[in-house]
């Protein structure tokens, strides 16, 4: 396929894509769970490519995804909750200190520069570290900056341990989508960008890397800020997205849950990294709720073993069978794209094509 | 110094531990020369290339690049009382030189791998590609953004004439790993080169090769030479390539060097023949 086929090819299939969204809205409830899914796999699927980003293409196992979206989440409230229910918010602390409200954009990526800031400050001493201290070191910053926000003595800044609510959220699940998508389209040009190839290059072999005179100190703090950027901006929609926000939801297990999406969906593919999302968030919160209904009966036969809680377990023996099937996650290390589709409908669709006299490969 | 040399190592010695791996080895590489250094297993060549490509910090001595200091180090820390080798002070009181590999690759020393280190998950192309990153002038905004889009087009261009030159252009989209041995010496060679490299480090490049692949090697390294004005320096146990190519010969023997000539003279220096041998001399 030619270059510029192909771009319109992907130009098409994203405008489909948001006028489906766009559609879907007008016609379904607003309250169905499928929104729910939709604006959470999102959100998850820009973070899960921003942790992909390091994980996958530049070989670095970091675990402060969490940490990182914590910074944004807070740096998004922070600025923007309107002066006049700062009062509210901050009760305890004489309504905080910052006293002025900046745009939900400007605030966003005001969030991925705090977690990139910190990333930088972090990956200074830490990238020295390789595979498991690193992912070690990581995840205690990311412990810490949670109690940290928590401590009281910096109440007037994050309102301590009590909810940050009252910023502005948003209702249309066009707009998760968007920001995610462009962000998500941004790391996807530079992964394809000569920087990309010297990450995954540090990730095949960093001495022969080093060798080729890549910079390998330079180019992992590149990755970690970038990462941890659009983590941070991640975290701002994550805020918008839950309305209020508490320092001690971002808990190391957020991570693993960004770790296993990035697991199931191919260490290394960024669309896998996306569709692993949306199948993990609507595993996990949407198609499996049946199981938690304690009053399931078939025929007379009370199903007794189910209650509130059962679909964790199914949950977790699809996740083990997927990755005992899929040892290399959905996607593995390829992606997506319109000629690989075509290319799996061609091979599958081979023999028909065969019976009716001539097959179209070029 | 009669001719420019273009690397000159002095004085170095290498010591782990109380192991001393290149002990007090002297040695210059002139420019357009090929230089061989051989000698036995466990010699201390390889070491001795990491020292010159940064891999690891010399214990003591220093290195030239072009007539200017690039390397230079003295007994530190718990060296300092372990330190068994020559020169104990020479270096002290100057200051300490320790580059990373990738700050001698960028000066324009390029190197490739005893046992071949391409990077697995990319393809032919994509390797030399990936070398033609160091001499990049855009920065991650203006690649993220394709500004650089004319360079870009540069690099591709480049990384397909070296290609054609290691005659790989048939096999440009498999994956590096799927090669043949030998094709997988060439591209490593290739890719080093693309890295726009005076002086070019090669770690037994005929290793494991039959002596037909060995004959081409040979022709190929004094083809790439002279098109690409290149300094050479190679570690080799092929005899027949080593003999048949280099100008110099330098031999090493338990980190110390034994001797130093042409290819006779290094084949006929009796201390070369004992180091191979073990005591031939003596009956």
């Amino acid at each position: 396929m030619k270059k510029q086929t192909k771009i319109i090819w992907n130009v098409g299939l994203i405008a489909a894509l948001l006028l489906l969204l766009f559609i879907l809205e007008q016609v379904v409830p607003s309250s169905s769970m499928l929104f729910m899914v939709l604006k959470k796999g999102a959100i998850y699927a820009l973070v899960a490519v921003s942790m992909n980003l390091l994980n996958g293409f530049t070989g670095l196992f970091s675990l402060g995804q969490a940490g990182f979206m914590l910074l944004g989440a807070y740096t998004y409230a922070i600025l923007t909750i309107p002066v006049e229910s700062r009062a509210s918010v901050y009760q305890y602390f004489d309504g905080g200190i910052v006293q002025f409200a900046i745009p939900v954009p400007l605030a966003l990526i005001a969030g991925g520069v705090v977690a990139a800031v910190f990333a930088f400050l972090i990956g200074l001493p830490v990238l020295r570290l390789k595979s498991d201290y690193l992912a070690i070191a990581t995840l205690g910053f990311a412990e810490i900056i949670r109690a940290v926000f928590q401590w009281d003595k910096l109440g007037p800044l994050t309102n301590g341990s009590n909810l940050l609510r009252n910023f502005p959220t948003f209702q249309s699940v066009l707009y998760p989508f968007i920001v995610a998508g462009i962000c998500i389209g941004l790391i996807v040009l530079l992964i394809n960008s000569t920087y990309g190839r010297a990450f995954k290059a540090i990730r095949d072999d960093e001495i022969a890397a080093e060798a080729m005179g890549i910079n390998l100190a330079h180019h992992k703090q590149l990755a970690f800020v970038i990462s941890s950027f659009f983590a941070g901006v991640s975290g701002g929609l994550l805020a918008m997205y839950q309305t209020t926000i508490q320092a001690s939801m971002f808990k190391s297990a957020m991570t693993y849950e960004i770790l296993l999406i990035v697991v199931i969906g191919g260490i290394g593919s960024v669309t896998g990294s996306c569709i692993g999302s949306f199948l993990f968030i609507a595993c996990s919160e949407w198609w499996l709720r049946f199981l938690d209904n304690s009053n399931l009966y078939i025929g007379d036969f009370h199903l007794s073993f189910m209650r509130p809680g059962f679909r964790k377990v199914v949950f977790s023996v699809i996740i083990m069978a997927i990755v005992l099937f899929y040892r290399k996650g959905l996607m593995g290390d390829r992606e997506f794209s319109i000629e690989g589709a075509r290319r799996f409908f061609q091979k599958h669709f081979k023999k028909k094509q065969a019976v009716e006299g001539g097959s179209s490969h070029e | 110094m009669s001719k420019e040399n273009v690397l000159k190592v002095e004085n170095v010695t290498m010591q782990f531990g109380g192991v001393i791996a290149v002990d007090n080895l002297n040695l210059e590489v002139n420019q357009g020369e090929i230089v061989s250094l051989i000698g036995p297993n466990g010699a201390g060549k390889t070491t001795a290339f990491n020292v010159i490509t940064g891999v690891y910090a010399p214990t003591n001595g220093a290195v030239y690049y072009k007539g200017s200091k690039i390397i230079e180090n003295h007994p530190q820390g718990k060296m300092k009382k372990l330190y068994r080798g020559e020169n104990p002070v020479m270096y002290t009181g100057h200051k300490v030189l320790a580059p990373t590999p990738d700050k001698i690759t960028a000066l324009g020393i390029a190197r490739t791998f005893q046992n071949i280190r391409l990077f697995k998950s990319q393809t032919v192309f994509e390797n030399i590609l990936i070398a033609k990153h160091l001499r990049r002038t855009s920065n991650v905004f203006t690649a993220t953004f394709r500004l650089n889009a004319k360079e870009e087009a540069r690099m591709r261009e480049e990384a397909e004439e070296l290609l054609k030159i290691v005659d790989l252009t048939d096999v440009r989209d498999e994956l590096a790993t799927s090669l043949p041995y030998g094709k997988q010496r060439h591209l490593e060679i290739a890719r080093a080169l693309a890295t726009q490299p005076e002086l070019l480090l090669l770690d037994e490049p005929a290793a494991g090769m039959n002596p037909q692949e060995t004959l081409e090697l040979t022709e190929f390294i004094g083809r790439i030479r002279d098109e690409f004005g290149l300094t050479i320096f190679m570690i080799e146990h092929h005899m027949d390539l080593v003999m048949e190519i280099s100008d110099r010969i330098y031999v090493l023997d338990f980190g110390k060097s034994i001797a130093e000539g042409n290819s006779e003279e290094i084949r006929s220096n009796p201390r070369v023949i004992e180091a191979y041998l073990g005591g031939a001399q003596d009956e």
